[in-house]
């Protein structure tokens, strides 16, 4: 069976979903990128959907779900590269995807990673440096 | 079988010339249309009425064809020169005069015969004229498609206000169509030029209702699914207290006043900003004094 291929870049994870999405391959992507970011402990997800042209309901959901499921594995979701008419079948379909960052492109959503990630590290070291000067 | 046709027939050329007087004192429009013209179009009607009537006296039926079709070109050149549908009509209409006179003359020792020669003459004369006003009004009815489509086209420019930034000045009602038409042009334009940024400008957008507003944040919403900022500039106080008093939620939404407002916005979005030349030109001076001093020190 055929599954789509996680790439680990540095923090983050990179995926390009290249074949028509059909449900079981939804299944398994979500099942096989929770996985991989408990293992690599990742801190950013990014999903590449430029070549994504259908979409409907589940796969939408399936979205909103990798997301939420990787804040709560406490990394980042940047979805790039969505299409007009994916777009707006989504938000025919109500399906806004709130929870979500969305980028034009891969560069982009590669940089939009980055800041969150320095941020975090930013909050992270500030904290350290209160602690240190109590 | 009625034989009004054959006194017609006999007749053609007397009716005729009482047909092109008669048009004469009612409905000629010598400004449009040239005497010579005039007198060829009413022969070719004549002719092709006086034809068709020979073998049936419905106007539907394939004898008046080509009638039927001549009428058709006829009321749509003239509706192009700029006569009226009526003028048309009763350009048709006006040769009911001539006829009954013939038939009158032909007939004149058989009262009832009279009669019903002119009714059946009239009746057919009736339905070709309705035949030019419904070709007018089909005519017309193209050209309204025509303009709709055409308008449709020209009232969605998507435009570049800079590296990265579109902007989409909506002007007129928005229906669903065009909604569509509208959301289609900015995601696309968004992918062509890859800006982070769009404004959507409704000064032009005369009243904004529920239907109107939905139709504005599916749009919003699906370029932000794409990764493109949008914003909603160019809200009158009218249409601010509106979106309120119809409890339209935009907390979601960036909104500002004024389509320049936007731009300022998305120029600090993207890390630009605007500064005027003067202070630039000090700028320089000052690091040119620095770097002088620097000199001369060392």
């Amino acid at each position: 069976m055929d599954r789509i291929p996680i790439l680990k870049v540095g923090d983050c994870l990179l995926v390009t979903i290249q074949v028509d999405m059909h449900d079981r391959l939804a299944m398994t992507l979500q099942e096989d990128l929770t996985n991989q970011i408990a293992r690599h402990a990742s801190k950013g997800v990014l999903i590449d959907i430029s070549s994504l042209e259908i979409v409907d309901s589940f796969i939408g959901r399936m979205l909103a779900n990798i997301a939420s499921m990787s804040r709560v594995l406490d990394a980042q979701t940047v979805l790039t590269g969505m299409q007009p008419a994916v777009a707006i079948t989504l938000v025919e379909l109500g399906m806004t995807l709130p929870g979500i960052r969305t980028a034009l492109n891969v560069e982009r959503g590669l940089e939009l990673l980055r800041e969150h990630i320095e941020q975090q590290q930013g909050s992270v070291d500030l904290d350290e440096d209160d602690a240190a000067e109590v | 079988m009625s034989s009004f046709h054959e006194v017609v027939q006999k007749q053609e050329s007397v009716i005729l010339s009482g047909w092109l007087s008669e048009v004469a004192t009612t409905t000629r429009r010598a400004d449009l249309m040239s005497d010579s013209q005039f007198k060829q179009q009413a022969t070719e009607l004549l002719r092709l009425f006086t034809e068709a009537s020979q073998t049936s006296g419905h106007v539907s039926s394939e004898a008046f064809s080509g009638a039927r079709d001549f009428l058709k070109d006829l009321a749509r050149s003239r509706m192009n020169d700029g006569y009226t549908a009526a003028e048309t009509a009763m350009f048709v209409l006006s040769l009911k005069q001539p006829v009954a006179n013939a038939l009158r003359d032909a007939y004149k020792n058989d009262p009832a015969r009279l009669v019903d020669e002119i009714w059946t003459a009239g009746t057919v004369l009736d339905k070709l004229a309705m035949l030019t006003v419904d070709a007018a009004i089909e005519f017309r009815e193209q050209v309204i498609t025509r303009q709709q489509e055409e308008m449709l086209e020209l009232s969605t420019p998507v435009v570049k206000l800079w590296d990265g930034i579109l902007a989409l000045p909506l002007i007129g009602t928005l229906d669903s169509a065009r909604t569509q038409v509208v959301m289609e042009s900015l995601l696309s334009t968004i992918v062509e030029t890859n800006s982070r940024v769009a404004i959507i400008d409704i000064t032009g957008v005369p009243t904004v209702d529920t239907l109107v507003a939905q139709h504005l944040i599916k749009t919003i919403t699906a370029a932000r699914l794409m990764g493109a900022d949008c914003y909603l500039s160019g809200i009158r106080p009218a249409i601010a207290q509106t979106i309120v008093h119809l409890g339209i939620d935009l907390a979601d939404i960036t909104t500002k006043a004024k389509l320049s407002d936007a731009f300022a916005l998305a120029l600090t979005r993207l890390g630009k900003t605007v500064v005027s030349l003067k202070s630039i030109k000090t700028g320089r001076q000052e690091k040119a004094v620095d770097n002088f001093a620097q000199t001369k020190d060392t």
